[in-house]
């Protein structure tokens, strides 16, 4: 039997809500019950925090991939998977502000305004909160022609992220290099989609 | 307070551990054994829970441990850290650089014979072998709490002698103004050693002006929670500075040098910027990427405990060491 276009792409996103969704509840199980490490609070916001930056470079991979593997409709998935990454990157700043400063509302404002890193990870927060909010189909709609280059953001804000990684990090450097050139072997495939933006931000003078 | 225990109706660990973590210290053989196995056995194994790790690894044997002799401290109200998490929670470069990296990769480490050389500016050079480190100096037991620099901190029952004694045996010339600690350099043994990317210069290097070596709560620890060290937690002798972030106390120590001048120290070499030769624990002198102002204190509870709590100067420590600073700019010698 031969699966259309359409029961695939079922498929992939049912596929991908379980890869994606499972992990998490899981991990947040095992912390919950103090059985991830001696300290379930910092293992639990360096798996999300990872796993947000590792879900944001799978979203950047399927629009090179899908030309490759013969299969266009695989663009559909790119939604989802930017919402996991939204939703992993949410769960990173919660973590941080419940479970690591426990509600201290005035050391989190003072964190993010004294630590560079904190500050970066926090912007690239907001800019997946502002890519999340615009991704349904009817804002999208309604911001016609000026919904692709608030999504351009996303080129900025995987570089920052991985700037927040490397930052975070007490020492060492190997781990970060490594998501930084994934990062830029992404990015790369897209330069002449970037230059374009770039060039056209200058035409309007942005 | 802790130091003075010299009441004889004293309590034995057994008395201030929980009764759940004596039995997860009963289960912690066993449940080593399923490393990987998944993450539902116990605290001892989760090292490993991580869903994303697909390969389990190879089965391995503990260290041994085996049980000391010792002067138990008194019963003080912290709640101590489990054993099971004080084994498992590391920060030991050595052997690794994640926190579960010691317990994994240091279970095969030789103490056995080990050599501790006590020279520099002293009359009595000498040396400590193996059964020495034991037998040298009676052993007592003291609840410290340990603040890492990076903000979370633990209550330990160490084993071991103060480092005062220590010294005086090898009798210091006037010329002795510091003490510079070195961990053995192994690279066969430690793995971390290895690694040519950066980060830490080998061997692991520490230092104590002689006034804070002399203190009477600077401590050799060669145990912790009734036994002897295990590996990932400095075997088989190791400093503990109580009022000092946690880096100060350096592992697996095989030389004890009185020097003339302010020798180097391992974190301050490699980021000047963060790490001072003091490291003081202080509320209000930042790390330059976080505050210092509070830390989660890990004990038993999960994910919702809540554990967040003000740091105090020296660690609350300051009645016995803060006149060691006095008239010091803090905020410079960091």
């Amino acid at each position: 039997m031969k699966l259309k276009s359409k029961d695939k792409i079922i498929l992939l996103k049912t596929a991908l809500h379980c890869i994606l969704f499972l992990p998490a509840a899981w991990m947040f199980y095992l912390a919950v019950e103090d059985q991830l490490g001696a300290d379930p609070v910092q293992e639990i916001i360096h798996f999300t925090g990872l796993s947000a930056l590792k879900v944001l470079l799978l979203g950047l991979i399927i629009s090179p991939l899908a030309p490759k593997v013969k299969f266009i409709p695989l663009m559909q998935v790119r939604r989802l998977v930017g919402l996991y990454a939204f939703f992993y990157a949410s769960l990173h700043l919660l973590s941080f502000f419940i479970f690591d400063l426990q509600f201290d509302w005035p050391l989190l404002f003072g964190e993010i305004v004294k630590r560079p890193y904190i500050t970066v990870g926090m912007f690239a927060w907001l800019v997946l909160l502002l890519l999340s909010i615009t991704s349904p189909m009817f804002i999208r709609r309604k911001l016609g022609s000026r919904w692709q280059p608030i999504h351009n953001l996303i080129y900025l804000t995987v570089p920052i992220v991985v700037l927040h990684f490397y930052w975070s990090l007490k020492s060492g450097w190997i781990e970060p290099a490594i998501y930084l050139i994934i990062t830029i072997a992404l990015l790369s495939v897209r330069r002449l989609k970037l230059k374009r933006i770039l060039l056209r931000k200058r035409a309007f003078n942005l | 307070m802790l130091i003075q225990n010299k009441d004889k109706n004293h309590l034995t660990d057994a008395q201030v551990t929980d009764e759940s973590i004596y039995h997860q210290r009963r289960d912690v053989i066993k449940k080593m054994g399923f490393i990987g196995g998944g993450g539902l056995l116990a605290s001892s194994n989760v090292v490993n829970a991580n869903p994303f790790s697909f390969f389990s690894k190879e089965e391995k044997p503990l260290f041994e441990t085996k049980p000391l002799d010792f002067k138990a401290a008194i019963l003080d109200e912290q709640k101590l850290t489990p054993e099971a998490k004080v084994i498992s929670h590391n920060n030991f470069y050595e052997f690794g650089t994640k926190k579960s990296d010691p317990v994994e990769n240091a279970q095969h480490f030789q103490v056995k014979p080990w050599q501790l050389k006590i020279h520099g500016e002293v009359n009595k050079p000498f040396t400590l072998n193996y059964d020495d480190l034991y037998k040298q100096f009676s052993l007592e037991e003291r609840i410290y709490r340990l603040r890492c620099v990076e903000a979370w901190s633990m209550v330990i029952p160490w084993l071991g002698f103060s480092l005062a004694k220590l010294i005086k045996q090898a009798d210091p010339t006037s010329d002795a103004k510091y003490v510079a600690f070195e961990t053995l350099h192994d690279k066969e043994q430690m793995p971390g050693q290895r690694s040519r990317f950066g980060g830490i210069n080998y061997p692991y290097v520490e230092g104590l002006r002689i006034d804070e070596a002399m203190n009477p709560l600077s401590f050799l620890a060669v145990g912790l929670y009734g036994k002897t060290l295990p590996p990932q937690n400095g075997a088989p002798i190791r400093l503990v500075v109580p009022w000092k972030y946690g880096f100060k106390s350096i592992k697996s120590i095989v030389s004890i040098k009185l020097v003339k001048h302010q020798p180097p120290t391992s974190w301050n070499r490699l980021a000047p910027q963060e790490y001072g030769f003091y490291a003081n624990v202080n509320p209000d002198v930042a790390h330059p990427r976080w505050s210092q102002a509070s830390e989660r204190r890990i004990t038993s509870g999960g994910l919702f405990d809540r554990n967040r709590i003000a740091t105090l100067p020296f660690n609350g420590y300051g009645e016995d060491v803060a006149h060691l600073y006095k008239g010091m700019n803090l905020k410079k010698y960091f």
